[in-house]
């Protein structure tokens, strides 16, 4: 019969119209402002700089070695490293980035800044609603509004962090143990940062 | 008719339409410019097409509107910097543009992949290929005037796939997830489980997309006979992929080349017979069957292991001279890329071998003698992402 299809395919979609009533299944957009779905650990949208401890400046874990702004892709990324030196979360003394920029309207979320990063220092956030009425200055991040706090990547990266906490604790008693049983020798020699471009 | 008519060339006019005298006959043809902001056309894609009438006598697709320097900037990038552009080629697929490169880099450095990579790549890939036929078919059926419906059902499948590129590689469309000499990072837990429900349920919504739509008296009328492509043509033009096995060729790279592991899965490689645009339609759903297939395979034997080649470093890659050519099936048809080292750590050249550019160069031959509706729904079942065409 001509229009049998027809009428088998209006069954179809009155069949979705009518238990969407009933099965939540059926129902499979939410509204976003009010109503939000949790994200995947893995989410990755904007980079961000991690510290140890409270002080954004003292724990900042970046050594401006630059990697990262050699590494990234669509080069969104500007460091200028520091003349003095800080020490780092092993205690030893490490240069650390006095600018520490990224472009917003450039950067492609594309993690291989963090990837390549040796120190742990960056890492990807997952806060997605990053637009701004101010164009000019609001696009371009600073290192202020970059650092965030280890308990905030533990927040949301948790497996992720813990691994590297891990991993940072088994490299503190590495050093620790270097240190310990010859306290005597020389003076530690500044670890040379990765070479600079 | 209006007088005098216009005798300017093709292509050098100012308005959208233009009066072109009919060679040795009486009235006049129409030279229409079709888009790029026409909402049939893709992505930003303009045919200028000359009517008799409302039918088409000559057709010629202009492109280049989304031209980013792909390539040009591959060069000048490390070979690990190119692999998140390689996502916005064909922006629906980034599994297996991201695939395809890495093979070719493998080729060239002389990397291997591991098992458990391997099989999460033919998971990945397959399941890019689901939601790629799966919205395409929404889209062709969208550009028929079944405004909305389809399109819907088939993103709310393509959602769910998605939601698994999130959670396995940190983003929905542009994944940036395979490294050479294997994957980025190992599945997270309990991604399988829910990979193995979302290819589980997928046959379900085959079956409602079908009943939906595909036996409907109207979208028979309007793509049977529509369009057809001869088998000669295809081949002498070189497209490939689904395309070239509606108009009944038997070639799938993954039987031909037997990439990764494809050796390992069995499954059929549906053919058409008419070469017309329901065939397009139809083989891509049939795809779909085929592709659950070796999806419920791969998931069942994904061996555990590691997921990278321990012998390849992230950074500072610098393949010894030489060049190599890998190329896949994507959902689109053979996706290829050529490389040349010269030693450093750049490419000495990228080429990409882009299949919905390939298929495009036979629209013409399809089009010619069809009305301009039919044009929209042709230009539908080629498959195309001006991302990739244009790159």
């Amino acid at each position: 019969m001509l229009g049998e299809a027809i009428l088998k395919g209006l069954a179809v979609t009155a069949k979705n119209f009518a238990l969407s009533y009933v099965s939540r299944a059926r129902l499979v957009t939410i509204q976003y402002p009010e109503e939000r779905q949790p994200l995947p650990e893995a989410t990755r949208q904007f980079p961000f700089l991690v510290y140890d401890g409270d002080d954004p400046h003292a724990g900042l874990r970046c050594v401006a070695c630059q990697i990262c702004e050699k590494e990234c892709p669509p080069q969104c990324i500007y460091i200028v490293k520091s003349k003095d030196k800080k020490p780092d979360h092993t205690g030893k003394p490490q240069f650390y980035p006095a600018i520490f920029d990224i472009d917003l309207s450039v950067c492609m979320s594309c993690q291989i800044c963090v990837e390549v990063c040796p120190f742990d220092a960056i890492k990807m956030d997952t806060e997605f609603e990053l637009s701004t009425t101010d164009r000019f200055h609001g696009l371009l991040v600073h290192k202020e509004q970059l650092a965030k706090s280890n308990a905030y990547y533990h927040k949301i990266h948790p497996t992720e962090a813990a691994a590297v906490d891990a991993r940072l604790a088994a490299e503190r008693a590495r050093a620790d143990a270097k240190a310990k049983p010859a306290p005597p020798t020389p003076p530690q020699k500044p670890a040379p940062a990765p070479t600079p471009a | 008719m209006t007088s005098p008519t216009s005798t300017a060339a093709l292509g050098q006019r100012s308005g959208v339409v233009e009066r072109v005298s009919k060679p040795g006959g009486e009235g006049e043809w129409l030279e229409v410019s079709m888009g790029p902001q026409h909402p049939s056309t893709h992505g930003v894609f303009r045919m200028d097409v000359v009517l008799d009438g409302e039918r088409v006598v000559r057709l010629k697709p202009v492109f280049g509107y989304l031209h980013r320097n792909h390539e040009k900037i591959a060069e000048g990038t490390t070979y690990l910097g190119s692999m998140p552009y390689t996502d916005r080629l064909d922006y629906f697929c980034s599994m297996t543009n991201n695939w395809a490169y890495a093979l070719a880099v493998e080729k060239l450095a002389g990397l291997h992949v591991p098992e458990r990579a391997e099989y999460l790549r033919v998971i990945l890939a397959e399941l890019t290929r689901l939601q790629n036929h799966a919205s395409l078919c929404g889209f062709l059926l969208q550009d028929m005037g079944a405004m909305g419906t389809p399109l819907m059902y088939a993103f709310r499948e393509r959602e769910k796939i998605l939601d698994l590129f999130e959670a396995i590689s940190g983003a929905r469309m542009m994944c940036n997830f395979m490294r050479f000499g294997g994957c980025r990072c190992d599945a997270p837990p309990g991604w399988l489980d829910a990979a193995r429900r979302v290819v589980d349920g997928f046959p379900a919504f085959l079956d409602e997309f079908e009943a939906l739509l595909s036996e409907n008296e109207i979208i028979m009328a309007r793509t049977q006979g529509v369009g057809v492509l001869p088998r000669e043509l295809a081949i002498n033009a070189g497209v490939t992929g689904p395309m070239l096995r509606a108009s009944g060729v038997n070639y799938d790279i993954r039987k031909v080349d037997r990439y990764g592991i494809y050796d390992r899965f069995e499954f059929k490689i549906p053919l058409g017979e008419h070469g017309d645009t329901y065939d397009r339609y139809m083989i891509r759903i049939l795809e779909m069957r085929e592709s659950v297939k070796i999806l419920q395979q791969a998931l069942r034997d994904i061996p555990p292991g590691p997921v990278m080649d321990p012998k390849a470093k992230l950074r500072g890659l610098r393949p010894k001279p030489g060049e190599a050519y890998a190329r896949i099936e994507a959902p689109k048809g053979e996706l290829g890329f050529y490389l040349i080292s010269d030693g450093g750590p750049n490419p000495y050249r990228y080429r990409v071998r882009p299949p919905s550019f390939i298929n495009l160069t036979v629209l013409e031959d399809m089009c010619r003698g069809h009305t301009v509706a039919d044009v929209v729904v042709i230009l539908g079942s080629v498959d195309i992402v001006l991302g990739e065409v244009d790159r």
